[in-house]
């Protein structure tokens, strides 16, 4: 108890010093806690983001250029054992224009069962309707951003748009479903499937969305699609056949080598941050020589020098960790606030870091504790 | 007097250490005795081997042979460890450069040498404002060492060296960095503290300061001399400060 009241008296004695000392940890733990708030918190919304999606749902994807997959063969998979649903999509960047206000949004051609398997809602209004693919109609449903950009709170339903210069009328707006890794999923035209395929300048379909009757015989439905695709296509290399659960997992792994990098990097500033209390400490006990020597001559064993080092040196650099972790959480706070990116604070990576700091500490307090507490009293009075 | 067993009993103590690769004898095998109750000067000038039968009779540093009985114990076999318990409780040291520690105010210099006997804070402070009060400071005892004057910090010293109760006192050149008013104050105090029953060993290179004591023991060459006439009579009109 003593030592320690010691030790704060000693650090109060030399504030600025005591607090470029703790910098070195304070930056560290604050990174250390920013950086894996950040990458968490990407993690956890690309999660929440797919898993929003349904893990009932397969996606077809095409991808070769010298291939060619159209609308009746996409609606083959429709006739695969344990599929309920399929919405064949076109895609593409489209100019949606209203009046002066103009915005580059992405494009879903597709037909009316795509609103039932990407599980989206409806704000206002009605969604494509099978007539309309039939009849080649020119209606869109507006994603939630792309709506308020364009007629800003006011009701879009039954405005026109211009749709790369054409006029499409507008029959339902999209709730939000939110944003991932700086793509926002609302920042979208929905249009019929024919008439994507007129706008996206194409015959083909790009993608197809998939929903099983079970779940859990996800794979085997899985399994079938390929099957049906590679009779279509004859190119195994053209096409992909995922389920939310294999894009989960890759986007995870993805944040989680992030993370990992970040909070590495950042553990590497906490060892640096260790080296400068040791140099400090160093200084500090070569300065305080003459005093080692005087509590050495009236009585301080080896121990009692050794642990006011020590100490001094564990209460540096845990102050810098509770600071740390301080300005870490309230930079986090800030950063979200101004870019508007979800972070996840992780309760045990700010133990962990707190304790890292703790042990630096340790670590880089016992060289020059030692050093002090081996003086010779003789030569330490005798300093000048 | 002599009845007693002396509390100090020092026999053909040698001491010798390298030197800039030359090894030097400082102490050429010292016999000493002091008494419970003595005030004793040993004087000496520089190179002499004051500075290492100060560092010897304080338990900084163990003799290379000889016998050191310090109140009846053996210290000159003892580990570093025992050295550093025995100087905690039974010598009071008192530098030339007062030595307090700056950071810390009067009462607080005052309790260090407790602090490290493990003793609780109420009493600990009690003992040291007692101290203080023996040397006159106790209105001071919350102003930092920078805060009071040279002779100040040499009673704030006295003090801490009286708190832990210990059977020997040991000035090293205590009037050595004050002025000569100031000086003869601290010298009055270490007299009266003598007269209480306190030991005092007082180590000077300054005969004026030695005679304060009732036993003068010159030290020269790394042997020691009990003052006889002769050797005041010698100095009597030849170098008065040695």
């Amino acid at each position: 108890m003593q030592t320690i009241r010691m030790a704060l008296k000693s650090i109060k004695g030399n504030k600025v010093r005591a607090i470029l000392t703790m910098l070195g940890i304070i930056i560290g733990v604050s990174s250390v806690i920013v950086m894996v708030a950040i990458g968490q918190g990407s993690t956890k919304e690309v999660q929440d983001q797919i898993g929003s999606l349904g893990t009932n749902v397969l996606t077809v994807s095409v991808s070769g250029s010298d291939i060619t997959f159209k609308e009746d063969d996409a609606n083959q998979i429709q006739d695969v054992n344990g599929v309920e649903a399929i919405a064949p999509t076109v895609s593409g960047r489209v100019t949606v224009k209203n009046g002066q206000t103009n915005a580059q949004v992405s494009m879903i051609g597709t037909i009316s069962s795509y609103l039932n398997i990407r599980d989206l809602q409806l704000q206002s209004g009605r969604f494509i309707a099978d007539l309309d693919h039939e009849n080649h109609s020119k209606v869109a449903v507006l994603g939630s951003d792309t709506a308020e950009n364009l007629f800003g709170l006011a009701d879009s339903v039954g405005e026109s748009v211009q749709v790369n210069g054409t006029a499409y009328k507008v029959v339902g707006v999209l709730e939000s479903v939110g944003s991932s890794l700086g793509t926002s999923g609302d920042s979208t035209i929905i249009v019929p499937l024919s008439t994507g395929q007129r706008l996206a300048t194409t015959t083909d379909i790009g993608s197809v969305y998939v929903k099983v009757e079970n779940e859990d015989m996800i794979d085997f439905t899985s399994r079938f699609i390929e099957q049906t695709m590679y009779s279509i296509v004859g190119d195994a290399d053209s096409y992909s056949v995922s389920s939310q659960k294999d894009l989960m997992e890759t986007a995870s792994s993805v944040n989680e080598t992030m993370t990992f990098m970040l909070g590495g990097s950042a553990a590497i500033s906490l060892i640096v941050g260790g080296i400068g209390i040791m140099n400090i400490m160093l200084v500090s006990v070569s300065e305080r020589t003459k005093e080692i020597g005087i509590r050495k001559a009236i009585g301080a064993k080896r121990g009692n020098i050794l642990l006011q080092f020590l100490i001094e040196s564990i209460v540096l650099s845990s102050l810098g960790g509770v600071i740390g972790v301080g300005i870490g959480v309230i930079s986090a706070q800030i950063f979200t606030l101004a870019t508007g990116t979800t972070i996840a604070y992780s309760v045990p990576v700010m133990l962990l870091s707190f304790a890292f700091s703790l042990v630096v500490g340790v670590v880089f307090g016992v060289f020059p504790a030692n050093k002090a507490s081996k003086l010779d009293p003789i030569q330490a009075l005798r300093y000048e | 007097m002599t009845m007693t067993e002396p509390i100090i009993q020092i026999n053909s103590m040698k001491k010798m250490y390298e030197l800039g690769g030359e090894t030097v004898k400082a102490l050429k095998g010292v016999t000493l005795d002091i008494q419970k109750g003595d005030f004793i000067s040993i004087i000496g000038p520089s190179g002499s081997g004051k500075s290492t039968f100060m560092n010897m009779i304080g338990c900084l540093d163990r003799p290379d042979s000889g016998k050191y009985l310090l109140d009846g114990e053996e210290v000159g076999k003892m580990k570093n460890s025992q050295l550093t318990a025995i100087r905690n409780e039974k010598i009071g040291f008192i530098f030339q450069n007062f030595n307090l520690i700056s950071k810390l105010t009067a009462v607080e210099n005052v309790e260090l040498p407790l602090i490290y006997r493990g003793m609780k804070t109420a009493e600990r402070r009690k003992i040291a404002l007692e101290a203080l009060e023996k040397v006159g400071l106790v209105d001071r005892a919350n102003h930092l060492p920078t805060q009071l004057s040279g002779g100040q910090q040499q009673r704030v010293a006295i003090a801490r060296a009286l708190a832990g109760h210990p059977p020997i006192l040991l000035a090293d050149e205590p009037t050595g960095a004050l002025d000569s008013e100031t000086s003869r104050g601290i010298l009055e105090m270490i007299n009266s503290l003598n007269e209480q029953g306190h030991t005092i060993i007082l180590i000077t290179h300054d005969l004026e300061v030695a005679k304060q004591a009732s036993r003068v023991v010159r030290i020269h060459d790394g042997q020691l001399y009990e003052s006889g006439g002769e050797w005041f009579a010698d100095n009597q009109n030849g170098t008065k400060e040695y």
